[in-house]
């Protein structure tokens, strides 16, 4: 596996939606490049046989009820907005610009 | 006059029932010693006076009335700033969230409401857990009290910080990676990772999912329990809590302190020592595996040869979790929002601001993990490791009833040293990380001062899953031992602070 490149971490900052600047690429992709050669020892160890593990202890799926429960208010669930309008939301403009 | 902030949570409980002392004695004594040493440690980024002197003085009123009261009741704590609390700042350590106050509170916070005892406030942290010495916190490090200018480990360096600076007896935290127990460990405080599931994850700041665990945090062992057993137990709000009774903690770190050790079988982890080990911290570790010799147990030697990947598939696993996880952080519904035209666009600048170099990092290194042409070779191939180190664990407990090691390779380090290295840091977690891959329990108790630097060492013990009273006999077995051997708890020879005026 090749390492991390300067122009991948801008690509995958970006579709992380985290803007950066040169200085952070500067800083940030040797780094980066330095954790990913590392970790990827990873590779060299289980063979096609070894099961994935995605979950340290067993369990199965849990369910509940469909029925209706106490829950937060609109004004509360709104409460900490950036912005609010409404008994909504809001956000800035979604389409009709490029991003 | 007793200094109440040296006593033990247990000493308060029966202080408190004896009526030699009221919760708001307490609790007023550990605010007098936070507003004393705290600026100079910065263990707290919020402190609650009103409302920890509010329930104290419920408590005492309902004593006085007679009323039945929970065990710790009036007993005060502070709690990690991970855990939502309703009506006072919650950060996890970032400033995406700062000046959030949360509309409700975790289950864990809601217990310790039940408990009734008063919460001192939120302690600092690593930003979103993402660190080993509080340094990545978005509000300033906090400072080790047995040495200022040295970390008080991480991501729960506030909580082991403030049990070490006698600011608060008990206190919450949050388990990764090594969270709970690398603190405990360069605190000389006790910290203990629960089984995965044990405690409700529910109103905790997600981190990886797949590893996170909350748990109890203290200077002995005994209050440990105390604190274990008010905060586990099955909650329905979070899917992967364990339907089944919470262990019996209490009991058995009482009954350790009486133990004959004989028939135990403890195993030393070959892996986890030697190369990058302090010589100090190998000592102090080999001295208390004497102690428990001593006692009667028999140590065995158990290899674990796939621990050497634990640390890489780690560091794939938590950024591919973390990654999804923080995607919430998008400026829209509650924190920080820096305007900057479209959403997206919005978006993209509030998360450049509101996180540190760390959390961006790891959501990069998820980001490249997770996507596609990369997965299999990296997480899924971490997940196999996953695998691996779960066959060695179960493996060794074929040979030994618990398995040990020292809870970290070396004693704390100066603030600084390692910030621009990220791969030196996280081999701080190198011994802890692989109880979390497995979900198994896992405890730090202080086993010393380092000859080399007179810095704290920790001693790890790790158990079967479920079995988390086992840990807790044999913990108290040794922090009995160790304490007859230097007169006291190893917390009492904590260097004094200088006390603000």
């Amino acid at each position: 596996m090749s390492s991390l490149e300067r122009s991948d971490v801008a690509r995958l900052a970006a579709l992380a939606r985290i803007d950066m600047t040169d200085e952070d690429l500067d800083r940030l992709s040797g780094q980066l490049a330095a954790i990913v050669d590392s970790v990827a020892k990873v590779a060299e160890v289980a063979g096609q046989d070894v099961p994935a593990t995605s979950h340290p202890i067993p369990m199965s799926n849990v369910h509940r009820a469909d029925e209706v429960r106490p829950s937060l208010s609109q004004e509360a669930a709104l409460s900490s907005a950036p912005q609010a309008e409404d008994g909504r939301f809001r956000v800035p403009q979604i389409l009709g610009e490029e991003a | 006059m007793t200094d109440w902030t040296r006593a033990t949570a247990a000493q308060m409980v029966a202080a408190l029932k004896a009526g030699d002392v009221t919760s708001v004695e307490l609790t007023q004594a550990h605010l007098d010693r936070i507003a004393a040493v705290d600026t100079d440690v910065h263990a707290f980024l919020h402190i609650d006076a009103e409302g920890a002197l509010a329930t104290a003085r419920a408590v005492d009123a309902a004593r006085a009335a007679g009323e039945e009261l929970p065990e710790l009741a009036g007993v005060p704590i502070a709690v990690k700033d991970i855990l939502v609390t309703e009506g006072m700042p919650t950060t996890a350590g970032s400033t995406i969230l700062e000046g959030w106050v949360p509309q409700y509170d975790a289950t864990v916070t809601r217990k310790l409401r039940e408990a009734r005892m008063p919460i001192l406030g939120k302690t600092n942290m690593d930003e979103f857990a993402m660190g080993s010495s509080t340094e990545h916190s978005g509000f300033g490090a906090t400072h080790n009290p047995w040495d200022l200018d040295r970390i008080p480990g991480g991501s729960g360096g506030g909580s082991a910080a403030s049990l070490a600076a006698f600011e608060a007896p008990l206190a919450i935290g949050s388990d990764t990676g090594g969270s709970i127990r690398q603190p405990a460990s360069v605190t000389a405080t006790v910290g203990v990772k629960p089984t995965y599931g044990g405690v409700s994850r529910y109103g905790a700041i997600a981190l990886a999912s797949s590893l996170d665990q909350l748990g109890p945090c203290a200077r002995t062992v005994e209050d440990a329990a105390l604190l274990h057993e008010v905060m586990g137990g099955h909650d329905p709000m979070d899917a992967t809590s364990l339907n089944e009774p919470v262990p019996s903690c209490v009991a058995a770190a009482r009954e350790g302190r009486e133990a004959d050790l004989t028939g135990v079988r403890i195993g030393v982890i070959k892996e986890l020592s030697g190369d990058g080990y302090q010589p100090g911290v190998e000592q102090r570790f080999e001295e208390s595996l004497d102690k428990l010799k001593a006692l009667g147990a028999e140590i065995v030697e158990v290899s674990c040869p796939s621990f050497e990947y634990a640390l890489a598939a780690y560091y794939l696993i938590l950024p591919s979790e973390a990654s999804s996880n923080l995607a919430k952080f998008d400026s829209v519904r509650f924190g920080k929002r820096v305007e900057k035209g479209n959403v997206e666009r919005t978006m993209s600048a509030t998360r450049a601001e509101g996180f540190g170099d760390e959390v961006k990092r790891r959501i990069i290194l998820g980001t490249y993990a997770l996507s596609a042409g990369y997965y299999d070779a990296y997480y899924g191939s971490a997940q196999k490791v996953r695998t691996l180190i779960q066959r060695d664990f179960a493996a060794a407990f074929e040979q030994a009833d618990v398995l040990v090691s020292p809870t970290t390779p070396t004693t704390p380090f100066k603030l600084g040293e390692r910030i621009d290295d990220p791969l030196a840091m996280y081999l701080n977690d190198v011994a802890t990380i692989p109880a979390n891959l497995a979900g198994i329990p896992g405890m730090s108790l202080p086993s010393g001062l380092a000859p080399e630097d007179g810095l704290p060492t920790g001693f790890q013990i790790l158990a079967p899953a479920h079995e988390d009273a086992r840990m807790y006999r044999i913990g108290a077995a040794l922090e009995k031992a160790l304490a007859d051997e230097w007169g006291g708890p190893l917390a009492a020879q904590a260097p004094e602070l200088e006390v603000a005026k």
